[in-house]
């Protein structure tokens, strides 16, 4: 029998988290590669009609896992049905998308069957014979391929925007969906979760910005801020930060560009001594055009940066201040 | 906690292109560091000890000597060159063996690190332990039947979740506000009792790495930058010059 490769798609509220189908996309290229047979699984209570949103794509199957026990989200209970469900249907693969929820969980999964996970994978490559998954190191500026040395299951999550969710490739025909019951005991979940909710809303609204200024730890010194608010008052641009900055209290929250802040996408996104991590990344990279100034040739945020200034900001911004000014008249 | 290269540190690949030159400097894993401000935090509210433990060779002993000088109680080393090579589900089953005899409340860990950025030794250290965990945390308050945390979710979304203890807590940068160790307190470190662990003691619980680097790598780049070179004032004008011909924002 060939091989299977399990995608657990994300749902929340009974609604796919659509990052699933970037997942599906990873799932489609690698059972290309190997020849292995494509799955799905969606957990939760009403997992049935996200399980047919799923079979409309080119999988095998898909199988909704379904519990009372799994609405809300704990990790007690998602480990407890996937390790069920996993431990019957012994697929080669398991691939999740690398979401707060999956990294909260996926761990314990694996760990309560002897396994591993390779978190936070931006690709893989199939050579000879053997697959391996690319991720990130050191926040960025290295890359490693990883290689499983244990039994499968084999768990992978992928990064947010590793793959393209819009060629996840539709299936010639509906997939079939096999409705699995598991059964969780009492007493298994310990955590009580309240509502979600959202912080007060934010005074300062970054995604209508044509112009954003962002400021990253290079900027060394709460005082020094103040150029980079000079530089975005001459563009008429908004300031904005990374994620220390704002940690630091240098800048308010409201104005933090990234996965737990403000998502953008500004004509010009001009970065300045920011490193380029990845939830800092997610946040700015729809911007039309991206200036990255920052004094290691190696920064990681020059890999997405339309124009490159490697240098010391603290020498770069005053002159680029006046001469703004001037071209404003 | 975790010692990790210095962020601005150069990092150089090893013969066998598998891991870094050892010969840079260190620091301690950031949100680590956050970690042991809410410990000290939660133990200026709630009385108690404070129980710092890092695993890795012995330079990685700076990182529980800053701890014990910022105010934690006494520390534990697992200290050998062969714990940086271990994959999360054997530093976390090291740690678990290391800490077999004491009775402790909470775990918090760092919800990453900086350099690997698994984020997992800390949800598989809690279910080696059997523990409960939460993973993101910003806020951590006790209450009748344990204590109640705030995890932060993903686009500004946020929950409060009810858990029992002894719990297994990882935690985001920027929680709290880190302090400073203090003069009299780098002192008083000094006399602060430190544990060590050989490889030895805990080996039997270790089994092989479930995965492995066969390589690590300067990533290819992918995007066609444009590389604007000179000296700062002709930067500036070449710079504006495409603000207004190509970008079109002045
Ligand atoms: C779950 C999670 C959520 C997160 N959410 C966010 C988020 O929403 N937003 C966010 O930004 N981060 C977020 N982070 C943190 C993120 O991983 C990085 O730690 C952070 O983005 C780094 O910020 P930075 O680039 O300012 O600092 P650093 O990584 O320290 O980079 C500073 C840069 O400045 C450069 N530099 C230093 N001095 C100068 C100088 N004089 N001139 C020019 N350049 C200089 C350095 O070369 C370096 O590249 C999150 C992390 C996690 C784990």
């Amino acid at each position: 029998m060939a091989d299977t490769i399990l995608v657990v798609v994300e749902q929340r509220e009974g609604k796919l988290n659509r990052v699933s189908w970037e997942t599906i996309t990873a799932g489609q290229a690698i059972a290309a590669a190997t020849g292995w047979t494509l799955e799905a699984a969606v957990v939760g209570s009403g997992a049935a009609s996200i399980a047919a949103e799923v079979a409309g794509k080119k999988v095998a199957k898909v199988y909704a896992i379904e519990s009372a026990k799994l609405e809300p989200y704990t990790p007690d209970a998602f480990a407890a049905a996937l390790k069920q469900f996993l431990t019957s249907k012994q697929p080669k693969l398991v691939l999740m998308p690398h979401t707060y929820q999956v990294r909260d969980f996926v761990p314990k999964l694996a760990t309560a069957m002897g396994r591993t996970v390779i978190s936070d994978c931006i690709g893989f490559k199939h050579e000879g014979g053997k697959l391996v998954f690319t991720r990130q190191m050191f926040q960025g500026k290295l890359a490693a391929d990883v290689s499983f040395t244990s039994g499968a299951p084999w768990f992978v999550t992928f990064q947010n925007g590793s793959f393209r969710g819009d060629k996840a490739e539709a299936g010639a025909s509906t997939a079939p969906v096999e409705t699995v019951s598991v059964d969780i005991a009492d007493g298994v979940i310990r955590n009580k979760p309240q509502e979600v909710f959202k912080e007060a809303k934010q005074a300062v609204d970054l995604t209508q910005a044509e112009v954003i200024v962002a400021v990253g730890r290079g900027i060394k010194e709460q005082k020094n801020i103040e150029i980079a608010k000079q530089l975005a008052d001459a563009l008429g641009g908004d300031l904005a930060a990374s994620r220390p900055i704002c940690d630091s209290g240098w800048l308010p929250m409201d104005r933090q560009i990234g996965s737990s802040g403000q998502t953008v996408a500004p004509k010009l996104y001009l970065a300045l001594g920011i490193s380029g991590a990845i939830q800092h990344i997610v946040g700015m990279k729809g911007s039309r055009a991206i200036i990255a100034v920052n004094k290691d040739s190696e920064a990681p945020i020059f890999e997405i940066a339309d124009y490159a200034i490697v240098g010391n900001l603290f020498d770069i911004v005053p002159p680029l201040i006046e001469e703004v000014k001037k071209a404003k008249g | 906690m975790k010692q990790v290269p210095q962020k601005d540190a150069p990092l150089k690949l090893n013969e066998s292109g598998t891991w870094i030159r050892e010969d840079v400097s260190y620091e301690v894993n950031e949100p680590d560091a956050y970690a042991l401000e809410e410990a000290l935090r939660q133990r200026e509210k709630h009385k108690g000890e404070v129980v710092v433990i890092t695993s890795g060779p012995a330079r990685a002993q700076q990182v529980l000597r800053e701890a014990l000088a910022k105010g934690a109680d006494r520390a534990i080393h697992l200290e050998d060159d062969k714990f940086v090579g271990l994959d999360a589900f054997n530093t976390a089953k090291a740690i678990a063996a290391a800490i077999k005899d004491e009775q402790f409340d909470l775990i918090f860990t760092g919800l990453q690190s900086d350099d690997y950025g698994y984020a997992q030794t800390g949800v598989i250290l809690a279910e080696l332990l059997g523990w409960p965990h939460a993973t993101i945390i910003m806020q951590i308050e006790k209450n009748e039947t344990g204590i109640r945390v705030k995890r932060e979710l993903e686009a500004g979304f946020f929950q409060f979740v009810d858990m029992p203890t002894p719990a297994v807590l990882t935690i985001q940068s920027g929680i709290n506000k880190l302090r400073y160790a203090t003069l009299i307190g780098i002192k008083q470190a000094k006399n602060k009792p430190l544990r060590k662990v050989s490889l030895a003691e805990v080996q039997s619980a270790l089994g092989e790495n479930l995965q492995k680097i066969e390589k690590l790598y300067i990533p290819q780049k992918t995007k066609k930058t444009e590389h604007i070179e000179g000296a700062p004032a002709e930067i500036a004008k070449k710079l504006v010059d495409k603000l207004r011909n190509e970008l079109r924002v002045l």
